[in-house]
């Protein structure tokens, strides 16, 4: 224990003495807070739509001002040929073609029946994809509309109609803060445990001050004990601060018990620490030590579930998931500060991430080698 | 006298296909100024590092201090000092810190690392700036606290891997004041050194060539031996044939 104290000492005179690691460590999470969550949306806005109009009608002309109307939608093409309509897509000014054929007014009227043209430009496919069907249900909107002004409602063609009322539960809104903000939180907890970890035996190994450590009769799990104490204490001060700004700017406080999101945390920290301190007995650099957590963090982070939904991946990829550390948090994070979950709730991920802490730090104790 | 603290029979290292140790055989006696001289690429520090327990021998065997060094590297540890060539204190922290950090990590009490803290500052005319970054001492400084921060816990065997490297006359000579010190209150020093002066502080040196002990004795009979003035001539005759080093 005496070992520990010295050592924790050390470590916590060197890091306050490193002004910019600690400048970046508290600046950092409260500027990415404040950053990422107004910027990055799912919501598609802004699709750009160009319009080829061969009808001229009054049908046609309420048509496009119900699509402009809508808020999705930008005209940036009005009247061009198809030809013209397409360089627009070309040249990335488009991201739709509409086309209105002639007689679009008199075939809906007399013929009960009209057929439009949409054309998609999917290269950027999440917007492509949204926008398309958000011009469906426009269009589908405006039929039914017209039948209801041409058709007059009678018992004869009613046509039987089903309405869907959803409601969305635990983020009534949809609002996408609640979403991102606490993945953001879950992101910012793991660079922190995750990073200055993975450097810190390392930059010693540089140095060269761990020979001086490996001529101690210094145990080992002391020495690693060592190094995760300090980066534990200091991501759990990261998160607490991550919870004061989502609080304070986005008003998103823990629905669930803050005490079980800490514990939550408490694991999870040893369980990302234990991954850098490992990394770091594999590395001699801080350079190698840096390209291995980037990769691994860029693995962690694109197939955590933060931004794409861990239920539509692949088989393969939903295994790999499995031992993705970041996944249980950004989920458990949700649950918790969401939803609501309790102990029972998240028990299962709780003793995943245990089982990780352990493994990863014994496997960085074994792999720590005094003695070459 | 009459101690053996260090024993080595045909203690080997290999790297591949490139023996850096070869069968060197070698003791050390209790209190003894033992110098380990020899070239650049001779394997001093590869020696070195086997009997400090931060390498572990491909063949033969040796024992510090009483302790194997393929089984017991951790008692081995705890009987030792070591000073690396390269600068090896925390260059963030102060003196003082520098200090009590490695005090607590030898296991000393708070009481004996006050006083020997304060001791130490005293010898060193140190006090001045025991509140400074050991980042911002003169190189010389800086040795002379390495070699005091290695002895602070009184080791028996204390190994110094080219201490004076790159330090001018007048602090070298102040080091070795301290190396003497060491010796007489009963301590093995065990040093490599490419300053032949030096060498003629040695109670006995060994010289490496290419892997090998070429030569082992006390300055004046090696002078003897070899039939010249000074140790610089028995280093220039046996070194001369190397193959290795750059």
């Amino acid at each position: 224990m005496r070992t520990i104290k010295f050592l924790l000492q050390k470590e916590f005179r060197q890091i306050f003495r490193n002004r910019a690691i600690l400048a970046m460590v508290m600046v950092m999470p409260v500027m990415q807070l404040l950053i990422l969550p107004l910027a990055s949306n799912y919501e598609v806005k802004n699709v750009n739509i160009a319009v080829i109009d061969n009808d001229h009608s009054s049908y046609s002309q309420k048509l496009i001002s119900k699509i402009t109307a809508s808020g999705y939608f930008k005209l940036t093409g009005y009247d061009f040929s198809f030809k013209e309509a397409f360089k627009l897509i070309e040249s990335d000014k488009a991201d739709l073609i509409l086309e209105i054929p002639h007689g679009f007014e008199r075939n809906l009227v007399r013929e009960d029946e009209q057929k439009l043209f949409i054309a998609v430009n999917a290269i950027n496919g999440t917007k492509a994809n949204l926008g398309g069907v958000y011009l469906t249900g426009i269009i589908k909107n405006f039929n039914a509309d017209v039948r209801v002004q041409l058709v007059q409602p009678g018992k004869f063609n009613q046509q039987p109609t089903i309405t869907i009322a959803s409601s969305n539960w635990f983020n009534p809104y949809l609002n996408y803060h609640v979403f991102m903000v606490p993945g953001i939180l879950a992101i910012l907890v793991t660079m922190i445990g995750g990073f200055l970890t993975a450097l810190n035996i390392v930059k010693e190994k540089e140095v060269g001050t761990i020979e001086q450590i490996n001529v101690t009769p210094i145990k080992k799990h002391h020495f690693i004990l060592g190094k995760l104490i300090p980066f534990w204490i200091l991501g759990n001060i990261v998160f607490t601060l991550g919870l004061i700004v989502s609080w304070l700017i986005y008003g998103i406080t823990p629905l669930g018990n803050i005490l079980l999101l800490y514990a939550f945390i408490a694991v999870y920290l040893l369980a990302i620490s234990g991954f850098g301190l490992l990394i770091s007995t594999f590395c001699d650099t801080q350079q190698q030590a840096m390209f291995v957590m980037f990769f691994f963090m860029m693995v962690f982070i694109l197939m955590g579930g933060l931004f794409t939904s861990i239920d539509s991946m692949p088989d393969w990829a939903k295994f790999v998931t499995k031992f993705n550390p970041v996944a249980y948090l950004i989920d458990v994070m949700r649950m918790i500060i969401l939803k609501g979950s309790g102990f029972k709730d998240i028990a299962k991920q709780l003793g995943t991430i245990g089982l990780f802490a352990v493994v990863l730090n014994s496997w960085a104790i074994i792999n720590y080698k005094k003695t070459s | 006298m009459g101690e053996t603290v260090i024993k080595t029979d045909k203690l080997t290292k290999r790297f591949g296909d490139f023996i850096a140790a070869d069968e060197i055989t070698f003791e050390v006696e209790k209190g003894e100024i033992f110098g380990f001289l020899g070239a650049n690429g001779a394997g001093k520090t590869t020696a070195m590092r086997m009997l400090c327990g931060l390498s572990i021998p491909s063949s033969g065997s040796a024992t510090i201090a009483g302790f194997d060094v393929y089984k017991q590297t951790e008692q081995i540890k705890r009987n030792i000092g070591y000073m690396s060539q390269k600068f090896s204190l925390y260059e963030d922290l102060t003196v003082i810190e520098n200090i009590k950090f490695f005090g607590g990590i030898y296991g000393l009490t708070d009481l004996q690392i006050k006083t020997k803290s304060d001791e130490l500052l005293h010898n060193l005319g140190l006090k001045q700036e025991a509140k400074k970054l050991v980042a911002s001492l003169p190189l010389g400084w800086k040795q002379k606290l390495s070699f005091s921060v290695a002895v602070l816990h009184e080791p028996k065997i204390v190994f110094l891997d080219e201490p004076t490297g790159g330090v001018d006359p007048v602090t070298r000579r102040q080091f070795w004041d301290l190396i003497y010190n060491a010796a007489d209150r009963g301590v093995t020093i065990f040093v490599t050194t490419h300053y032949m002066d030096e060498a003629e502080y040695c109670n006995r040196i060994s010289l490496m060539v290419d892997g090998k002990i070429k030569a082992l004795d006390t300055p004046r009979n090696l002078k003897n031996t070899f039939g010249v003035e000074t140790m610089d001539e028995v280093f220039y005759k046996l070194a001369r044939g190397a193959k290795r080093g750059d």
